[in-house]
């Protein structure tokens, strides 16, 4: 590897991501979006985050791409404190411990 | 505590915990593909979005075309316009050099928190949520290029034993269960969970594009009808 392309890499990918990030709210500022359009934009977060863990859950890299069962309890208890607690804090710990716990449990 | 600066800083603290490790991987991994120390932290710096920057380090070591690497990595960062779209009702009347700012660090960790204490706090003025913003910001973005400043410097030292691979999904679904408020929510989630998987063998990550796509359509219906 060259010098050269490796910096063209970085800069044209870190000013096109910059632009993914800035091309709504950068261009629209604040004109009003249309209602449908909000509507769908509302569920941005819960249509996103689900299905970029959904892979690293069921098929984890570090268990070999194996579905694992002491890191899907621990991503069910994390999402379900989550919901129950509406504490991102205290579903982290939760669902850290349950792996560190599932994880000494099953392989000593 | 009580400004939504200070709020913004203790609620983005606990997220040091998952971009340290994360980072730090990129930092070891960026080092070991050949890269020098400048160009690893040019990743950290300039692009801010680890999954894909793990994804250009990857296809640069195969030897895959540039054009080819950054248009992949891009692929892996569209969500991000989509992140744009949607606080555009909670920022866009700040002045455009915030906006700009914002722009900037608007990652997966900041966008949650920030969207999910907007809407809880309706009375909030727009200044005060561009502080809760920056708030958020201040821990998350020094630890991201700190980390990957520790990971190629001192090289891995994590013990094996720690799993800290699972730090991000896990700080992921934290982040959507106070999400799920409404059964349109539910369902999104699940529609995107289930399509992200169905999807997974679309090349350059486009699958969790559409997933999204399908989920929000999912969502919106369900509210539709509601």
């Amino acid at each position: 590897m060259t010098d050269t392309p490796v910096w063209l890499i970085i800069a044209s990918l870190g000013a096109l991501t910059y632009l993914t990030r800035f091309v709504f709210l950068g261009l629209v500022g604040d004109r009003p979006l249309p209602p449908w359009l909000l509507r769908h934009l509302r569920y941005t977060g819960v249509a996103i985050l689900p299905g970029l863990v959904a892979p690293l859950v069921v098929w984890p890299a570090a268990a070999g791409g194996e579905t694992d069962l002491p890191r899907l309890v621990a991503a069910a208890v994390a999402l379900g404190v989550g919901a129950w607690r509406k504490d991102v804090i205290q579903a982290v710990i939760a669902g850290g411990l349950t792996l560190g716990l599932l994880g000494w449990l099953v392989n000593g | 505590m009580g400004s939504p600066f200070g709020r913004g800083v203790a609620e983005g603290l606990p997220f040091v915990v998952i971009m340290v490790p994360f980072g730090a991987l990129f930092g070891v991994l960026g080092v070991e593909a050949g890269l020098p120390l400048a160009q690893v932290m040019g990743f950290s710096v300039l692009v801010i979005a680890g999954a894909s920057q793990f994804t250009a380090v990857q296809l640069m070591t195969d030897g895959v075309p540039a054009a080819i690497v950054v248009l992949s990595a891009l692929a892996v960062n569209l969500r991000m316009v989509m992140y744009s779209a949607s606080i555009v009702p909670h920022l866009g009347s700040a002045p455009l050099w915030q906006r700009a700012l914002v722009s900037y660090m608007l990652v997966d960790q900041t966008y949650a928190l920030a969207v999910q204490t907007y809407e809880g706090r309706p009375a909030w003025t727009v200044a005060d949520k561009i502080a809760y913003f920056a708030g958020v910001s201040l821990p998350v973005f020094p630890s991201w290029v700190g980390a990957t400043w520790m990971g190629a410097v001192l090289g891995a030292r994590v013990p094996a034993g720690w799993q800290l691979d699972f730090a991000l999904p896990l700080a992921f679904l934290a982040l959507v269960g106070p999400m799920l408020k409404t059964r349109a929510h539910v369902i999104a989630a699940l529609v995107s969970a289930v399509a992200a998987l169905a999807f997974a063998w679309v090349p350059w990550n486009l699958g969790l594009i559409v997933a999204a796509v399908l989920a929000m359509l999912a969502g919106a219906e369900v509210e539709r009808r509601a």
